[in-house]
């Protein structure tokens, strides 16, 4: 009787060290690959970061030089603009689907979410070309901010769900039962509550758009020179690494990998900002 | 009755179908304290719920019948207006995370955008919080996180909090079930020192508390009012059956 026990027990530690080996083996592979891709693209793009990509424009073909300027101020115009927009909306809808939860109507607005998370950027470009730019007549950086914030909006609207949620009803209560209004207790308990939460989720939403170039090909278009007009057609990061890295000029390949870069940096200093503050905002019921 | 605060006036709750509340009549007497008794489930914390309209905030939750502040019924005032006259202590410490020590206890006026003078304010937070004997406590670290405090003194500061208000009525539904010994006694003082200034109506599951500390008590049994009288009398001689068992502890 016991022997037989000892041995289940011998071959479930066996199960259980074989388990472990697999799970930290398959993290380890993972972050071995961001390391690879990481330490790739600084080793190739550190050198070709220099004053000018930061301060010139591009320059002509045959001309050497040149930089990715019109490409970080386009990408700052198209996110900045797109977060303007879809923060709002998106943090409004996740408290509705947060008040509502389980009943008809939020129930197919998160299916629509879910949709929406699903539909490629391709499509989002091609709607907002046929909704915006085929009616202005032209490619603007607004209907490249618009498809950009169609592309946020449903990360920022599952995490202000979710951390919504996740905060105890009797806070909601609590307010409530001082005779506050279901705005003022939004505003002022449940938001601030969720601020972490609800922060990152945006944050991650403007990582996932900064690298987005499909749905720019049909609205922000793309422009080689410096471009302040919302209205018209701008240059972005992502955009220059697609030209220029298939470009069959060595200049311009560095330009390229100098873009990766910084991309990659903005996207590093997010997530940290994003770890900082929600560590910083974390609150304790 | 004279002095009556609060009347119910067949008061019948539901969840769906199910009937939680039936025809429940009663009279809570003014700046008294009145105790809710029962076993678990029989309604003690839907009818607290009904009379500020809490019970609003549960999905297929309705309320049937009157209850009646002052003869105002309820159901036909504003709810935001009635839970400011209507305060409410719950269960667990619910204090507003987000906020100061200081913050906490004026919450209900900066909740309801009423506009106050720093003197004013300063006040208000050491008289309320004075009056839950948590002043000495917590005087030197207003400005700190109210989840910096214990659970006992984050009750009292959901007392203070509430008391700021200034309401008529203060529901409290076992208000000190989640606390240790020595913080309910605190809690239970407190109450006794409130009562001359304001009515009071308490769910408990102790009894003893009950005995200690109202002036009248009703005893609820499967959502029923079974019997409500003078806590002494009800204590020494119940009417019914039922309360004596529960009282000697034969069962709930």
């Amino acid at each position: 009787m016991t022997t037989i026990e000892i041995a289940g027990i011998k071959r479930r530690k066996r199960t259980d060290k074989l388990f472990r080996s697999v799970v930290f083996g398959f993290t380890f592979t993972c972050l071995a690959v961001v390391f690879v891709i990481l330490y790739y693209i600084f080793e190739k793009g550190i050198t070709c970061i220099n004053w000018s990509l930061f301060t010139q424009n591009p320059k002509p073909v045959g001309e050497s030089g040149g930089g990715v300027l019109n490409a970080m101020v386009g990408t700052i115009m198209l996110v900045s603009v797109a977060a303007a927009i879809a923060i709002p909306l998106g943090i409004s809808v996740g408290l509705f689907l947060a008040e509502n939860r389980g009943k008809g109507m939020a129930d197919k607005v998160s299916l629509a979410i879910d949709v929406l998370q699903g539909v490629p950027s391709i499509v989002v470009g091609m709607v907002v070309y046929i909704w915006i730019v085929k009616p202005l007549g032209t490619f603007s950086a607004f209907s490249g901010s618009i498809a950009l914030a169609i592309m946020m909006l449903p990360p920022v609207i599952k995490n202000t769900e979710e951390t919504l949620v996740l905060i105890p009803n009797t806070l909601k209560e609590a307010a409530l039962a001082l005779g506050a209004s279901d705005l003022r207790t939004t505003i002022k308990v449940m938001l601030p509550a969720g601020i972490g939460g609800i922060f990152s989720g945006a944050m991650l939403g403007i990582a996932r758009i900064l690298g987005e170039v499909a749905p720019l090909l049909f609205t922000a278009f793309g422009n080689p020179y410096l471009s302040f007009n919302i209205m018209k057609p701008v240059n972005s990061l992502p955009q220059v690494i697609f030209n220029y890295g298939t470009s069959p000029y060595d200049d311009w390949h560095r330009i390229a990998w100098g873009g990766s870069v910084i991309l990659v940096g903005f996207v590093i200093i997010l997530n940290f900002i994003v770890k900082f503050f929600e560590s910083k905002w974390k609150v304790q019921f | 009755m004279e002095g009556t605060i609060l009347r119910t006036e067949n008061l019948c709750a539901f969840f769906g179908t199910n009937q939680i509340l039936k025809n429940i009549n009663i009279d809570i007497p003014e700046k008294k304290v009145t105790a809710f008794m029962g076993p678990s489930g029989c309604g003690k914390t839907t009818f607290l719920r009904c009379i500020n309209r809490m019970h609003e905030l549960t999905p297929d939750a309705r309320a049937e019948g009157k209850v009646r502040l002052h003869y105002e019924d309820v159901y036909e005032m504003d709810a935001m207006t009635l839970r400011r006259r209507v305060g409410m202590v719950f269960q667990r410490p619910n204090p507003f995370p987000t906020m100061s020590i200081y913050d906490n206890v004026i919450a209900g006026f900066i909740l309801n955008r009423i506009k106050l003078k720093a003197s004013e304010k300063d006040a208000i937070v050491e008289e309320a919080l004075r009056n839950v004997a948590l002043w000495d406590e917590v005087k030197d670290k207003l400005t700190k996180r109210s989840t910096s405090l214990s659970g006992g003194q984050q009750q009292r500061l959901c007392l203070a909090r509430t008391v700021a208000m200034k309401p008529e009525v203060i529901l409290l539904d076992e208000p000190t079930s989640a606390l240790d010994p020595l913080s309910t006694a605190k809690i239970e003082d407190l109450l006794y020192e409130l009562k001359g200034n304001y009515t009071i109506v308490i769910v408990t599951h102790n009894m003893q508390q009950a005995a200690r500390l109202s002036d009248v008590t009703a005893f609820f049994y499967l959502g029923e009012l079974l019997e409500f009288d003078d806590t002494k009398k009800m204590f020494t001689n119940p009417k019914h059956e039922k309360t004596q068992n529960y009282i000697t502890g034969r069962f709930g």
